[in-house]
């Protein structure tokens, strides 16, 4: 604020000027009382839990609850982490190229006014509106049922895969959509055909803000446990094969909780989880942030 | 050779943009067919309007869970849409530069928190909290409501934000040079005229509070009840799901299938009420 234009001296208002109106006009003191007020009390909300779940839990982080197995004594939350970690990469592995083919297809291939994007675009709206409870049972009743998965972390993953389809979807289509068009046709310009234009030009230019779509759909994986627990079920083991059950660290942390046995353990996964995914929004800005400077 | 290989992508493109198609019509089909008979059975006057949840006794009546899920969902509305507007406002309009960038990445992270540390948060602070000052065991669902007034916040704030920033400046500066002051432009005229985006982003917090599951599970209490007051326990229709559906069987099991395909219903109607808003938004 070192340089101000003439504009903005002639707008600048002196303390006492404010004070003189909200003398003439009280109401305006009111709403910027309740304004601030409001956006205190948001902050004061999330520094209240992050704040009081980071001091009772920091203290209860030891390395037993890193210990390989769990057993009832030790309610360790390595496997947890390992079965995360697992559901987290099946679901983008079906997710990540499905997700972006569509949209390459929506803002790259389809014409204007094509009636299945429209459809698309709809379902997709759909999708993203769904409670994850209904993923959950839908997951339950067609990859654990009648596909024959059972209880198990193929059958997790890819119900999640269809959660996060629609955010990676609308990311992706958003990224593409900024790149512009002289890209495009500098390579076919160039001789390029319509694919390689795609997959050597507009997706590498693309590439941050997918990432950062993709970074956030982590996220929501990592915190999911209504999906996941009647899906992937339950087990606190690190799964021998992809067909046998495993739970993630929110459901373990539901788990935990609800027991009610072992609340300082809780405590401590809790913090694990805030840290997740305070990176993964740091990631996903980061990632965004490059993406606006190009 | 090339011309083959283009078209084939163009095709594996397509596919993929199907598959949000075949998803929403494999979730609505098998939801459909396995809980719209279990409804028939049971009779959709017994099932929607019975007062009286008892599987043991083959009674399913899911209007304690429906009324539940209104009066919870409505309590965090009532505590989620004001705090929400004004904080989406001060985003707008009242916060320096400087303030915006700790603000925005804090709301970001109040999104991102998973709703099982929700959840327990709720249960360590906000129900003893309920119980020591207002009496009752505490889990109830005022709880409930606070909690999830607090897990709307995000959603509310970023949708009005953004429907606030986009209106025209000129709207602004018209009132200012009308002689209003900074507040009053702000309210009386930026706010109405992003109305209808600001009615979005609150349909859009409604649907994530009728949908919330495990954070209501853990400080709701959940008896299959008739809702009795502010401080008592209630059970929403997601919490219905999740607890029962571990051992349920047979027709109690449709019966929580059914009960999935109203809060199916219940959402399409809150998001075809979304897009219809957002397309007038725009």
């Amino acid at each position: 604020m070192t340089e101000m234009t003439a504009m903005q001296k002639i707008n600048q208002i002196t303390f006492k000027q404010q004070l003189r109106t909200y003398k003439r006009d009280p109401f305006s003191l009111l709403l910027v009382f309740l304004t601030y007020l409001c956006a205190i009390l948001t902050i004061g909300v999330l520094f209240l839990l992050v704040g009081y779940i980071l001091i009772k839990g920091v203290p209860h982080l030891s390395r037993d609850l890193f210990a390989l197995n769990y057993t009832s004594e030790n309610v360790s939350l390595f496997p947890a982490l390992i079965n995360t970690i697992l559901i987290v990469f099946l679901s983008l592995l079906v997710a990540v190229p499905l997700g972006i083919f569509s949209a390459v297809y929506l803002t790259e291939y389809a014409k204007k006014g094509n009636k299945l994007v429209g459809l698309v675009r709809i379902t997709a709206e759909t999708l993203s509106g769904i409670p994850s409870i209904i993923y959950g049972l839908f997951g339950l009743l067609f990859f654990v049922g009648s596909l024959g998965m059972g209880y198990s972390i193929l059958a997790g993953s890819l119900t999640l895969s269809i959660m996060i389809l629609p955010l990676i979807i609308r990311t992706t289509e958003e990224a593409l959509s900024a790149v512009p068009n002289s890209y495009r046709e500098g390579s076919y310009a160039l001789g390029a055909g319509k694919m390689r234009t795609v997959f050597q030009i507009v997706l590498p230019s693309a590439m941050p803000g997918i990432l950062a779509g993709i970074i956030l759909a982590i996220g929501r994986i990592v915190g999911e446990s209504a999906a996941l627990i009647y899906t992937a079920g339950t087990v606190a083991d690190i799964p021998g094969d992809l067909l046998s059950s495993g739970r993630t660290l929110a459901v373990h942390m539901y788990a935990l909780s609800t027991e009610g046995m072992h609340v300082d353990q809780a405590y401590a996964t809790a913090v694990v989880l805030i840290i997740v995914v305070i990176i993964i929004n740091w990631l996903s800005s980061v990632s965004m942030k490059k993406f606006v400077k190009g | 050779m090339k011309k083959n290989k283009e078209k084939w992508m163009q095709i594996i493109f397509l596919l993929s943009a199907c598959t949000s198609i075949l998803a929403v019509f494999l979730i609505c089909y098998f939801l459909f067919a396995n809980g719209v008979p279990a409804i028939g059975k049971i009779g959709i006057g017994n099932f929607l309007l019975g007062k009286v949840w008892k599987p043991t006794n083959n009674l399913f009546g899911i209007f304690p869970m429906i009324l539940g899920s209104i009066y919870v969902t409505a309590g965090a509305i009532v505590i989620g849409v004001p705090i929400g507007i004004m904080t989406a406002m001060y985003l707008a309009l009242f916060c320096p530069k400087e303030i915006y960038k700790i603000i925005k990445p804090a709301i970001e992270l109040l999104a991102g928190i998973p709703s099982v540390v929700y959840g327990f948060f709720g249960m360590v602070v906000i129900v003893p909290f309920v119980r020591e000052s207002l009496g009752g065991n505490g889990s109830s669902m005022l709880s409930a409501s606070l909690l999830l007034g607090i897990m709307i916040l995000p959603t509310i704030i970023n949708v009005s934000e953004s429907a606030i920033r986009a209106v025209p400046e000129n709207y602004y500066e018209a009132g200012r040079a009308l002689g209003a002051t900074h507040e009053r432009s702000a309210f009386n005229i930026v706010l109405p005229a992003a109305k209808s985006g600001v009615l979005a982003g609150i349909i859009l917090g409604i649907g994530r509070a009728i949908g919330e599951t495990m954070a209501v599970i853990m400080v709701a209490g959940n008896q299959a009840r008739m809702p009795k007051g502010l401080l008592k326990g209630v059970r929403t229709l997601t919490a219905n799901i999740v607890i029962e559906m571990g051992y349920a069987a047979d027709l109690h099991r449709e019966a929580l299938i059914a009960t999935a395909v109203v809060l199916f219903v219940f959402i399409l109607m809150i998001n075809l009420s979304f897009s219809m808003l957002k397309r007038k938004s725009l």
